[in-house]
């Protein structure tokens, strides 16, 4: 962690959000994707460069609340509008990776008098085709060498060493585990109404996406990206699920048109 | 103490299983023969009602998408055995009504099992293990809640008879539930809820006066989790009812050859095998465990319990085989070693253990070994066996 992040927590309808920030700038929102991969990642040091970058741990997440009631990222982009508000934020760039995304796209078809453009990377949150189609790879009842073959373009990628985590950082691991179990279970990884939601979007919007992502393909990120009124897509060569961790200065290239 | 005749139904007319990856949720049902699944539900029917007729209670299950299990509807079979046997108790352990996700339903069908069986049910409620969770697809991070919320209505439906009433929980909304029929019983069957590892789970069930049950385990977990439920009883002060029951594999023989060779064919049970992905769903356990199975500490029990000797199994009182007398003194040994127990749920038949072995055993159980353990005395909360001496 950069010595320049700033970590606090903020209290949401009797909620504690851990929020941490970094740089200085217009504010940048990152939701972070289920495994909170972003944390370390070089690509976010390029953007607090520029920004103003506000990454809070989604409820459940981190060390973040959980209350009952919370049950799906419908509910959590609430909260996450509530923390703008909160944080009285203006002209906000929100990018959303991975579960962090489906959130993002959750708050932009509610209310975007606080939000400037949003960015989509691999973004879970629709149902495409049909009932017996498989639009989202169900990573539940695949054998974990399979996921992590279809998340990373280098699945080696996928391997975390826990033996060299503390119980309080296993604790994270194991609770972003369950609580993505909890908001993305049944309907699997989508809100089947957002799909109906999505024209309501009236900020720009980029969807980046891994050329390599198995989990969610390119055609979904496209057919995700006609859904949006006017919305770009961009892809990422020899990224999977992540491009903004396995290919992070391809991934800053094909962000930067778009934020500047 | 009574004992309970007890069959998961398995099919075991399987490929090599070493060429198998899994026995459950994604085995393909291209290798289950429907005449052979017609052949192997009449046998293990029969089985409950030659166990009826040799005097032993009846208890079933239900799994789902396994070949370990194919009584995928324990109220089915227990609808047919209220039916056709007419002494001995039914359990059904249990309703997955974490899983299942209509509680009324369940407590008008258990309601009417009693009814027909005239008061010869007891109904158990299961979370339902974990690979469950597949086949259901309920939320794996929140069984325990709906499982308590589940069994909570049901009783309230099977007591309530100043009706209809209206429930909007967490999990279930109803509207003027108003149940017919009402259970033979009053105020209701026992209730029985099965259990592991989580000492909170006991102690709720301890509190309710319910029939706590475990199975396959070491004597000195029983022991942990019957003295949690004992010490609860006893912490509360609370009304009759309740008890402990253990299941182990149960094999009785003429001669210690026989019964190792039988013993040998129940393993294929604590055999079964299933791939990780459906071993520990996500937040099927608590997070605390989760950390334990990220540092390599936590593998669960079936895991523990697979690679082991015959020897250490009978030892741990996971197995029991042997001649009747031999039966009879490691059941005693059991039962003193966990500081006693009501309930000795045997799994008498599992894997391709065939109709003539399975019944044998039962027969010499019944007969020889059975009246050597029936009159060990119940086992009471401490304060309540100090006042009635």
């Amino acid at each position: 962690m950069p010595s320049t992040a700033r970590s606090s927590s903020v209290s949401i309808q009797n909620l504690t959000l851990e929020v941490e920030r970094r740089g200085a700038g217009t504010p940048l929102l990152l939701l972070a994707g289920e495994e909170q991969l972003e944390r370390e990642a070089p690509f976010v040091d390029a953007l607090a460069k520029q920004f103003d970058v506000i990454i809070p741990s989604l409820p459940g997440f981190g060390v973040s609340d959980r209350p009952d009631w919370i049950a799906n990222a419908d509910d959590i982009s609430y909260i996450l509008l509530d923390l703008l508000d909160e944080l009285d934020l203006s002209d906000v760039t929100v990018l959303g990776c991975s579960f962090g995304g489906w959130v993002a796209a959750e708050m932009a078809v509610k209310n975007t008098s606080r939000i400037s453009r949003l960015v989509l990377v691999d973004a879970y949150g629709i149902k495409v085709r049909g009932p017996y189609d498989r639009d989202i790879m169900d990573i539940w009842t695949s054998h974990p060498a399979e996921v992590a073959a279809a998340k990373w373009a280098d699945a080696e990628k996928a391997k975390r060493d826990f033996s060299q985590m503390n119980d309080e950082q296993l604790t994270v691991v194991a609770r972003n585990i369950e609580s993505f179990a909890r908001f993305a279970w049944d309907p699997y990884m989508h809100n089947p109404k957002l799909k109906q939601r999505l024209h309501r979007i009236d900020v720009p919007a980029l969807l980046i996406w891994g050329e390599k992502d198995g989990i969610v393909d390119t055609a979904y990120g496209e057919a995700y990206a006609n859904l949006i009124p006017g919305a770009k897509f961009a892809t990422i060569a020899g990224a999977g699920h992540y491009p903004h961790l396995e290919a992070p200065d391809s991934f800053l290239a094909a962000l930067h048109p778009f934020i500047n | 103490m009574l004992a309970w005749h007890f069959t998961e139904m398995p099919y075991p007319n399987l490929p090599p299983l070493e060429s198998l990856s899994t026995m459950r949720v994604s085995l393909s049902n291209q290798h289950y023969d429907p005449m052979v699944g017609a052949d192997l539900y009449n046998r293990y029917l029969d089985e409950y009602m030659i166990a009826d007729d040799l005097g032993l209670n009846l208890l079933c299950n239900e799994h789902h998408q396994t070949a370990t299990c194919i009584d995928v509807a324990a109220p089915l079979t227990a609808a047919i055995l209220a039916r056709q046997t007419s002494k001995g108790r039914i359990c059904i352990l249990g309703n997955p009504v974490a899983n299942r996700g209509d509680p009324l339903r369940i407590a008008e069908e258990m309601a009417m099992i009693d009814c027909i069986s005239r008061g010869r049910l007891d109904v158990g409620f299961v979370r339902g293990v974990p690979y469950e969770i597949f086949a259901a697809n309920t939320n794996p991070t929140q069984t325990v809640e709906r499982l308590w919320e589940g069994i909570d209505l049901c009783v309230k439906a099977w007591t309530t008879t100043e009706g209809p009433f209206n429930f909007e929980g967490r999990f279930t909304h109803r509207r003027a539930i108003n149940l017919w029929p009402r259970p033979y019983q009053t105020p209701h069957p026992a209730v029985w809820i099965t259990g592991s590892s989580d000492l909170d789970n006991i102690k709720k069930a301890a509190a309710r006066g319910y029939v706590f049950a475990t199975f396959l385990q070491p004597h000195a977990k029983v022991k942990w989790m019957f003295d949690g439920y004992r010490s609860a009883f006893r912490d509360t002060g609370l009304p009759g009812g309740g008890g402990t029951a253990y299941m182990p594999l149960v094999y009785t023989a003429d001669t210690e050859e026989e019964a190792e060779k039988g013993a040998r064919e129940l393993t294929w049970y604590l055999a079964a095998k299933s791939e990780p992905q459906y071993r520990n769903p996500p937040g099927y356990v608590p997070v605390e465990f989760n950390v334990n199975a990220l540092k390599g500490t936590f593998t669960g029990r079936t895991d523990a319990m697979r690679q082991k000797s015959l020897e250490f199994l009978k030892e741990e009182g996971v197995m029991v085989y042997g001649t009747p007398d031999s039966v009879a003194e490691q059941i005693k040994r059991l039962y003193n070693l966990v500081g006693g127990f009501d309930h000795l749920l045997m799994m008498q038949q599992a894997g391709s253990l065939d109709h003539a072995r399975t019944v044998k055993s039962m027969t010499l159980f019944a007969k020889e070994v059975y009246p050597q353990i029936k009159d060990l005395a119940r086992t009471k909360p401490l304060e309540m066996a100090a006042a009635a001496e």
